[in-house]
C-alpha cells in the first residue's frame, strides 16, 4: 500500500475524516488549553499551497502547531501524496516519543553514596583531598539547584547580609549576581595555584569584597546565567588541581586581602561561603535547601572556630571589646588562659576550647569561665551574619560579656 | 538540560584521567552525565529507586573499566548512553523475570514490583524506543529541542514559537520538522550509534 492510500485507510479520505489528534495527551503545565480548532467541515476550499510548503509543515502539523487552514490543508494532501503520508505518520509517532522530563533534581545525596561506590571498588590513585571533600560537595549541590533555573529565577533579586563593625550590613544583587561572588572570590585559590584568574589580565584587587565588585563592574549589568559555566568550571578546576597536592598544602597559603589562609582552610571557607549563598539563592527563588553532609559542616565549623581567637583579638585592637577586668596582662604565648567552652548540638557538632585572652594562649578547662551551648546549622548562621549575636539562642553560663565577645566575634568572621 | 556538546579532547582526557584513578574526574564524569544516565535508567524501569541502583551500577563501571571506551567509536556521551541502557534493560529483565517466576517479592524491593500483562520482550522493546527517544532528545542541537519544547509542552503553535525564538516561520517550521525526524529515528532498532538495540 502506498503511503497516501495506507493513510486514507487510516483516517479516512481527506473530505470526510475527523481531524485526527495529532498528539497524546499532554502534560498540563498550568497553561490555557487551546481553544477549539476552528474548522468548517462544510466544504470550504483548503488553502492552496505548494508542496514544499505543505512538507515544510508537516512537522509542526504533528505538533498540532497550525492554524485551522493549514491543518486541513496538509490533511487534504497526504490523502495525495504519499511521500509526505510516509513521513507524516512517522513524525507523528515521534510525537508520542516526546516525554516531560521528570524532575530532573537529582538527590544531592545520590552523588555522594555513588561515588563512596565507586571508590570502594577501585581505590583512587588521587583522592580528592579530604580538606577538599565539602568544596566538591557543596559546589555540586549548588549546581543541581540552578540546573532548572529559567531567567525568572537568574534574575530574583537577592540581599547578601553580614557583619561589619558589630553593625549588619547588607548589598542588593541577584541570583546571577551570586554566582558572580563566588567566582570572584574562588578565584583568589585559582590565583594562588596558578591557574586562570577569573578576573583575568585586570590586575586584581586583593580581598573577596574589592574582587567581588572589581567582577560586578567589568561584567555588563545585570548579571545573566552566562557565569555559571565559568563558574562551574573553576570550581573543576580547583578540585582537580589541589587533588594533586597530595592531600598536603606544601605550606602553600592563599591571600584573602589583610590576611592568608592555608590552602586547605582557604577550601573550607569557600565550602561555607558556597554554602551560605547556594542558601542566600534557595530562599530568594523559594526552595528547600539542606545543610551539608554534617562531616563536611564539622570541617567548615572547626574552621570558624579557629579563627576566632584572632577575631576576638582584633575586636579588642579596634576597641569593640575591652580588655577583661580580671586579667591585668596579656596571657604570654603557650600558657594557659580564660577559656571559653563552646558546644555545638547535632550530628555535625562537637566541643571547642576557645581561648580569650590571647591568640597564642593556651585553653584550659580549669580557668573555663563560661560555657555556650548552640545548633549547629545557628552558629554556622550566626558565622555567616545572617543571624544576630542577640538572637543567638544560645544556652549560656558563666561569664556574659566573654560569651557575648565570642558571639560578636564569630559574627565578625562574615564578609561579602 | 544538557550541557554544550563536548568536544572529543575533553571525552579523550576524560578517559585518561579516569583510567589513572583521579577521584576529582569520577566526580566531574557524575556532574556531567549524572542526571543523563538517571533519567534514562528512569525510562526503562519506571521506579526511582532502581534508576539510583542502575546509576550507581553505570559510574561505577565507568570507574572500574574506562578502558573499554573507544574514543574513536563516538564520544563519551554516547558510550555512556549505551551501558546505561544495556545494564538497565538488565535489571528489566532480570526483574520481570523473577516476578514472572511465581516468587513475587521475594528478594524484591518493594518499589520495583514487576507489572504483569505484557510480555517482557515487547516490554524491553518499549523501554528501549523510549529510552532512545530521551537519548535523542537530550543530544538534539539545542535550537532544535526548544522548538520541540515551546510547541509540545508549552503548546505554542509555530508561528508563536518562531516569536518566542526570534526566527523567521520558515526557520520554526524547519526547527520542529527536523526535530521529529530525528527523533523518529529512536524506533529504528540500531540507532544513534551505540545506543543500541533492546539487548
Amino acid at each position: 500500500m502506498s503511503g497516501a492510500a495506507e493513510f486514507r485507510a487510516e483516517f479516512g479520505e481527506p473530505r470526510e475524516r475527523r481531524m485526527p489528534t495529532p498528539r497524546a495527551c499532554v502534560e498540563d503545565g498550568g497553561r490555557p488549553l487551546p481553544g477549539p480548532v476552528d474548522r468548517d467541515e462544510g466544504g470550504s476550499v483548503p488553502l492552496d499551497l505548494p508542496h514544499d510548503v505543505l512538507k515544510s509543515l508537516l512537522g509542526a502539523w504533528a505538533l498540532a502547531a497550525c492554524s485551522a487552514a493549514e491543518t486541513e490543508a496538509v490533511e487534504h494532501h497526504l490523502g495525495d501524496c504519499g511521500g509526505c503520508a510516509d513521513e507524516a505518520r512517522r513524525l507523528r509517532e515521534a510525537v508520542g516519543l516526546l516525554h516531560q522530563h521528570e524532575t530532573l533534581d537529582l538527590d544531592p545525596a545520590l552523588r555522594t553514596r555513588v561515588l563512596e561506590t565507586c571508590l570502594d571498588r577501585r581505590p583512587p590513585r588521587i583522592p580528592v583531598p579530604e580538606w577538599a571533600a565539602p568544596y566538591d560537595a557543596e559546589a555540586a549541590r549548588l549546581d543541581a539547584l540552578l540546573q532548572d533555573f529559567g531567567d525568572a529565577e537568574w534574575h530574583a533579586p537577592v540581599r547578601l547580609r553580614w557583619f561589619e563593625d558589630d553593625v549588619r550590613t547588607s548589598r542588593r544583587t541577584t541570583v546571577a549576581g551570586v554566582i558572580a561572588h563566588l567566582l570572584a572570590v574562588d578565584g583568589v585559590i585559582a590565583a594562588a595555584l596558578g591557574l586562570d584568574d577569573p578576573l583575568g589580565d585586570t590586575d586584581p584587587a586583593p580581598g573577596p569584597t574589592a574582587r567581588t565588585e572589581a567582577l560586578w563592574r567589568s561584567t555588563p549589568f545585570p548579571q545573566t546565567r552566562a557565569v555559571r559555566v565559568p563558574w562551574r568550571e573553576q570550581t573543576h578546576a580547583l578540585v582537580r588541581t589541589v587533588s594533586f597536592t597530595g592531600g598536603d598544602t606544601g605550606g602553600l597559603t592563599v591571600p584573602y586581602g589583610g590576611f592568608d589562609l592555608p590552602l586547605h582552610d582557604a577550601m573550607l571557607d569557600r565550602a561555607f561561603g558556597c554554602w551560605v549563598h547556594a542558601e542566600d539563592i534557595a530562599d530568594a527563588v523559594d526552595y528547600p535547601y539542606r545543610p551539608p553532609a554534617p562531616r563536611h559542616l564539622n570541617k567548615m565549623i572547626d574552621l570558624a572556630v579557629r579563627l576566632l581567637p584572632d577575631a576576638l583579638a582584633a575586636r579588642r585592637r579596634s576597641g569593640l571589646s575591652t580588655p577583661p577586668r580580671t586579667t591585668r596582662h596579656l596571657t604570654p604565648a603557650g600558657h594557659p588562659g580564660r577559656t571559653l567552652r563552646l558546644e555545638i548540638e547535632g550530628p555535625a557538632g562537637g566541643d571547642w576550647l576557645i581561648p580569650l585572652d590571647s591568640p597564642s594562649a593556651t585553653p584550659s578547662t580549669d580557668l573555663e569561665v563560661a560555657h555556650v551551648a548552640l545548633d549547629s546549622v545557628e552558629f554556622c548562621h550566626l558565622a555567616a551574619g545572617h543571624l544576630l549575636p542577640e538572637e543567638a539562642a544560645a544556652g549560656q553560663l558563666g561569664d556574659r560579656e566573654a560569651i557575648r565577645d565570642v558571639l560578636y566575634a564569630t559574627a565578625s568572621l562574615s564578609r561579602l | 538540560m544538557a550541557k554544550k556538546d563536548a568536544p572529543p579532547r575533553w571525552d579523550r582526557k576524560m578517559q585518561q584521567r579516569l583510567a589513572r584513578g583521579e577521584a576529582a574526574a569520577l566526580g566531574e564524569a557524575y556532574d556531567r552525565f549524572a542526571s543523563l544516565v538517571h533519567s534514562l535508567a528512569h525510562r526503562v524501569l519506571g521506579d526511582e529507586k532502581a534508576a539510583d541502583a542502575v546509576t550507581r551500577e553505570v559510574f561505577a563501571h565507568i570507574w572500574e573499566h574506562p578502558e573499554t571506551y573507544d574514543p574513536k567509536r563516538g564520544p563519551l556521551r554516547t558510550w555512556i548512553a549505551a551501558v546505561t541502557h544495556r545494564l538497565a534493560v538488565q535489571r528489566l529483565r532480570d526483574r520481570e523475570e523473577r516476578g514472572l517466576g511465581g516468587r513475587p517479592g521475594e528478594d524484591l524491593d518493594e518499589a520495583e514490583e514487576p507489572v504483569g500483562g505484557e510480555d517482557l520482550e515487547s516490554k524491553v522493546r518499549r523501554a528501549s524506543v523510549a529510552a532512545r527517544a530521551d537519548y535523542i532528545v537530550h543530544s538534539m542541537p539545542v535550537p532544535l529541542r526548544h522548538a520541540l519544547e515551546l510547541a509540545y509542552f508549552q503548546r505554542r503553535d509555530y508561528r508563536q514559537t518562531a516569536a518566542d525564538l526570534g526566527v523567521t516561520e520558515d526557520e520554526a517550521r524547519r526547527r520542529l520538522r527536523l526535530g521529529l525526524q530525528l527523533l523518529s529515528t529512536a524506533h529504528d532498532v540500531g540507532a544513534p550509534p551505540g545506543c543500541g538495540g533492546a539487548a
